[in-house]
């Protein structure tokens, strides 16, 4: 195979708050090759945004990338200048946000708003790109886009506005699109009509996608290949179907079990016990083991990276092969 | 639209309505200015006759009523010291107000603004830390000491710029306004800054939680992750957000800029309308004392309408005429 898409190789990101240190993603590797659908899992805090918004060179103070690669087309990306990156973001890979009222504007009409992502990226006429902002909106399923595009977010229902910023992530025909849970705002209709249309559009334009979620249905129906992070490392990864039929690693058992089903209707869900650790304070070894039900004393050590067949990784003593 | 404005211009009229009731009545049992117009050696029946023409044995719903007769045909009476038409006086001193009251809000607008920005962006570093501190000094430093502590460095000490008066004028569209000529101008400087003071605190202080509060909002990152420059980011999609705030309470600031430049140009000497109201208290001259506040309520009438309408320009989920 060529050199993938995106390649990510023992990732830092880390924030200097006054408490601490917090260790929001903590050396990961991953890859995304063209036209694949990448599923990021996890829960609150366990890194997944972080990951996104550091492909993306967006992360927020206190925090900062402190060490690893971010290789896009094989061109490393962190050592890009602040106008390297600006030519990045938007053009070759887009970010769409989870709160769609939030995302967009709100005193800037959809026009401006979608134009000025043309425009920063290409010398078009602003007709140009205005004609591109109809087709985008067409494309993601908005009704007359001619007219709708010269409304105000607020006269835009919510799944109507996260439409409106996939649209937007689409312009400039991205090779990959980071997907920050984009879903969980929503209806869980509205939810599932736009999954089957960035399918659609995934398999149309042969864009890749990273979808970054904590809901595991969603992924199952949706992505190619899953990563489940916990507590800033991904502690699992491979296809979808294996992961989730067969999950290696203990957390993912316990991830999968929890998830509603009819086949035990009446019973109390599983919860995995305990709760995430505080990124500052870190347990020594593998970071899941005070919440393992498998943990021995052999967990105060750094877990290895098992692979093994179809590209599976997991990170654990005691997986269940 | 039109019905907005229909609707607020009757509501101004009641409250014009309601204003000159209070006022008049209020002034009425401030005190008797015969007492303090006529010379103490008067005769009772000088001093009678002095009442009778100044209309001032009548009841006072009469004098009322022919008060309202008059303002509805823009007559106020005439001024008891000047015995001039009261509007005509306080007209006449209305532009040396406004010229200052525009060149303060003028002068807080270009520095509390960008100011406010940076503040806002730096706020961890020494440059807004130090912007902070000055817009607390202006917040706290009473207008009058300001004054004269500007007076004393800049007029007494250095001897850079005059203390008081408005220098020469020139006629703009038939109004005399001063920052025209250049001695108008070393005039307007002083007492300019002065007024300013106070209201370029509140625009960095306002612009500055603007510029926090908005930075962290996800349309920001969304802004910035579709490729934007920096420059765009904050001129555009942050400062329209900002604007909205700012012009708001800076428009209801102007309002109160005029009514209360009085301090100021006590100070300086200026010859604008706050020192007009200012003696006019002083001698009861009760005309003088009406008009001006029924202008000065008119006039945030006015600066109150003129914030709506551009409150709905610039903020696309306002819609005036659908409230209530």
């Amino acid at each position: 195979m060529s050199t993938p898409l995106l390649e990510i190789s023992n990732l830092k990101t880390h924030f200097f708050t006054r408490a601490g240190v917090a260790k929001a993603v903590n050396g990961i590797s991953l890859t995304i090759n063209k036209g694949e659908v990448v599923g990021i899992v996890g829960e609150s805090g366990s890194g997944k945004s972080v990951t996104g918004f550091s492909i993306m060179g967006l992360v927020d103070e206190p925090g900062r990338v402190v060490g690893g690669s971010i290789k896009f087309k094989g061109r490393e990306l962190l050592t890009q200048s602040v106008e390297e990156w600006r030519n990045f973001r938007g053009n070759e890979v887009a970010m769409i946000f989870q709160d769609p009222m939030m995302t967009l504007n709100p005193v800037l009409r959809i026009d401006t708003q979608m134009i000025e992502a043309v425009r920063t990226h290409e010398k078009v006429s602003k007709a140009e790109a205005r004609k591109r902002a109809v087709e985008a909106l067409a494309m993601v399923g908005i009704p007359s886009p001619e007219e709708r595009v010269k409304a105000y977010p607020h006269q835009f229902s919510g799944g109507m506005r996260q439409r409106v910023a996939i649209a937007t992530g689409l312009l400039n025909r991205p090779d990959l699109i980071i997907a920050d849970e984009p879903t969980t705002a929503l209806d869980v209709t509205i939810q599932s009509q736009i999954l089957s249309e960035m399918q659609t559009l995934c398999r149309k334009t042969g864009m890749s996608l990273m979808w970054v979620t904590h809901d595991l249905t969603v992924i199952a129906g949706l992505a190619n290949r899953v990563a489940v992070m916990y507590a800033g490392k991904i502690i699992e990864e491979g296809a979808v179907e294996d992961v989730l039929d067969k999950p290696l690693h203990p957390y993912t058992e316990g991830l999968v079990g929890s998830v509603p089903s009819k086949n035990h209707r009446g019973e109390p869900l599983y919860q995995i016990p305990g709760m995430t650790p505080s990124l500052i304070n870190l347990p020594e070894g593998c970071s899941f083991r005070m919440r393992c039900p498998k943990a021995t004393e052999k967990c105060h050590c750094e877990p290895p990276v098992t692979e093994t067949a179809n590209g599976r990784r997991v990170c654990c003593f005691h997986p269940n092969l | 639209m039109l019905a907005f404005l229909i609707r607020r211009i009757s509501q101004s009229a009641v409250v014009l309505l309601v204003m000159s009731l209070l006022v008049f009545v209020g002034v009425f049992y401030i005190g008797n200015p015969i007492d303090i117009l006529i010379a103490p050696d008067a005769t009772p029946a000088e001093y009678a006759r002095a009442v009778h023409e100044l209309g001032l044995d009548k009841p006072l719903w009469e004098q009322y009523t022919i008060f309202l007769k008059g303002a509805l045909h823009g007559d106020f009476g005439n001024s008891f010291v000047y015995n001039e038409p009261a509007l005509k006086v306080i007209l006449d001193r209305l532009p040396a107000t406004l010229e200052l009251a525009f060149t303060a809000m003028f002068i807080a607008v270009i520095f509390g603004i960008p100011l406010g920005m940076v503040a806002g962006m730096k706020a961890n570093n020494w440059i807004g830390r130090n912007i902070m501190r000055f817009s607390i000094l202006g917040f706290s430093l009473p207008t009058f000491w300001v004054g004269l502590m500007l007076i004393i460095i800049f007029s007494v000490q250095l001897n850079w710029l005059p203390s008081g008066g408005r220098g020469e004028t020139v006629m703009l569209l038939g109004i005399p306004v001063s920052f025209l000529t250049l001695s108008g101008l070393a005039h307007l400087i002083l007492p300019a800054t002065n007024l300013a003071l106070f209201k370029t605190s509140l625009a960095i202080r306002l612009t500055r939680a603007g510029v926090q509060e908005n930075m962290q909002m996800d349309y920001v990152k969304f802004a910035r992750a579709k490729g934007l420059s920096e420059t765009r980011v904050i001129g555009l999609h942050v400062m329209k957000n900002i604007m909205i705030p700012v012009i708001t309470v800076l428009g209801m600031e102007f309002g109160s800029l005029i009514a209360f430049a009085v301090v100021t140009e006590t100070i300086f000497a200026w010859p604008g309308m706050g020192k007009l109201v200012i003696d006019s208290i002083g001698v009861l001259d009760r005309p003088i004392i009406v008009a001006y506040l029924l202008i000065t309520v008119t006039m945030f009438i006015i600066i109150n309408l003129v914030v709506d309408i551009l409150y709905s320009i610039l903020d696309p989920r306002v819609r005036l005429g659908q409230e209530r």
